[in-house]
């Protein structure tokens, strides 16, 4: 069972993504810059995924859309910062249903030895930018208890 | 959901008394005193966590004769953990395509190399 592990502390606008993957990190690499297969894996398998562009270079701009089954699309854009690497990619992410709240987005794989560490790390303007995206209380309430919320959770689904 | 809002309710389920009193009040509307029953904490520091909870919205507070009933309100907090979940749902699944994809991509290139190329390299 692989972690998804994400931390969002409390009072900084930043969140990091870490996830080990088995895989050499050249894979990895290929696999978040190529659209054809960036296409087959990224957002959840109710949403299809469209990519306008994918222009992985210096400067180089990105746009695709995730729409889900009854039809909502949901349009990300940005541009990538220096030359994108399996040690360093950097780009701005805009949602575009909140114009103007960018983030900073860098990705960093870690080679394990055949394995790969993906370490990505957003950089939001405010806290609060950060908190419209993911909670501040999220990594408290994942760490504290959290399958206790789960089981709540379940069993309010039961009795609602 | 607001995110002030939001907020109040993450801050409200950070406390494990808190998340218990939630749980008791699945069964029922319950009294002060009947909510504080399993706890080992005083009925004012359980009024105090009604007060939170009622604050976030989880809660609601009514009168029946003297007593004062708490009743939960479970539509916030649906809302906070769907909100809450959709992070980390969206890079739970989004990683595991993209493992049922690597292991795509490592079958393609191991039927490209020779035999063994990759085999024995992971071999300790």
């Amino acid at each position: 069972m692989k972690n998804t592990a994400i931390i969002a502390e409390p009072g900084v606008p930043f969140v990091e993504v870490t996830r080990e993957f088995d895989a050499p990190r050249e894979l990895i690499f290929r696999a978040f810059t190529e659209p054809e297969l960036l296409v087959q894996w990224l957002g959840p398998r109710r949403m299809i995924m469209t990519i306008d562009r994918y222009d992985v270079r210096d400067g180089g701009s990105w746009r695709y859309t995730h729409r889900d089954g009854d039809g909502n699309e949901y349009g990300f854009h940005g541009v990538f910062h220096g030359r994108p690497s399996p040690d360093w990619m950097v780009q701005t992410f805009e949602f575009e249903g909140a114009p103007g709240h960018v983030s900073l987005d860098s990705l960093v794989l870690e080679d394990l030895g055949g394995r790969t560490l993906a370490r990505t790390r957003s950089v939001f303007q405010s806290v609060e930018d950060r908190d419209a995206m993911v909670s501040s209380g999220m990594e408290q309430g994942m760490n504290e208890g959290y399958e206790r919320l789960d089981e709540l959770i379940a069993r309010l689904a039961v009795t609602a | 959901m607001p995110t002030d809002q939001l907020s109040a309710v993450f801050g409200a389920l950070a406390d494990p008394t808190r998340r218990a009193i939630l749980a008791r009040l699945i069964g029922g509307d319950l009294t002060v005193a009947e909510v504080a029953m399993p706890f080992p904490v005083s009925q004012p520091a359980i009024s105090r966590h009604l007060k939170v909870l009622e604050g976030a919205g989880l809660i609601s507070r009514r009168r029946r004769a003297t007593a004062r009933l708490s009743h939960l309100e479970a539509e916030p907090l649906r809302d906070a953990t769907s909100w809450l979940a959709r992070y980390q749902e969206f890079w739970d699944e989004s990683y595991e395509r993209l493992d049922t994809l690597l292991m795509t991509m490592q079958d393609d290139h191991r039927d490209g190399s020779p035999p063994g190329d990759r085999e024995g390299r992971n071999e300790p």
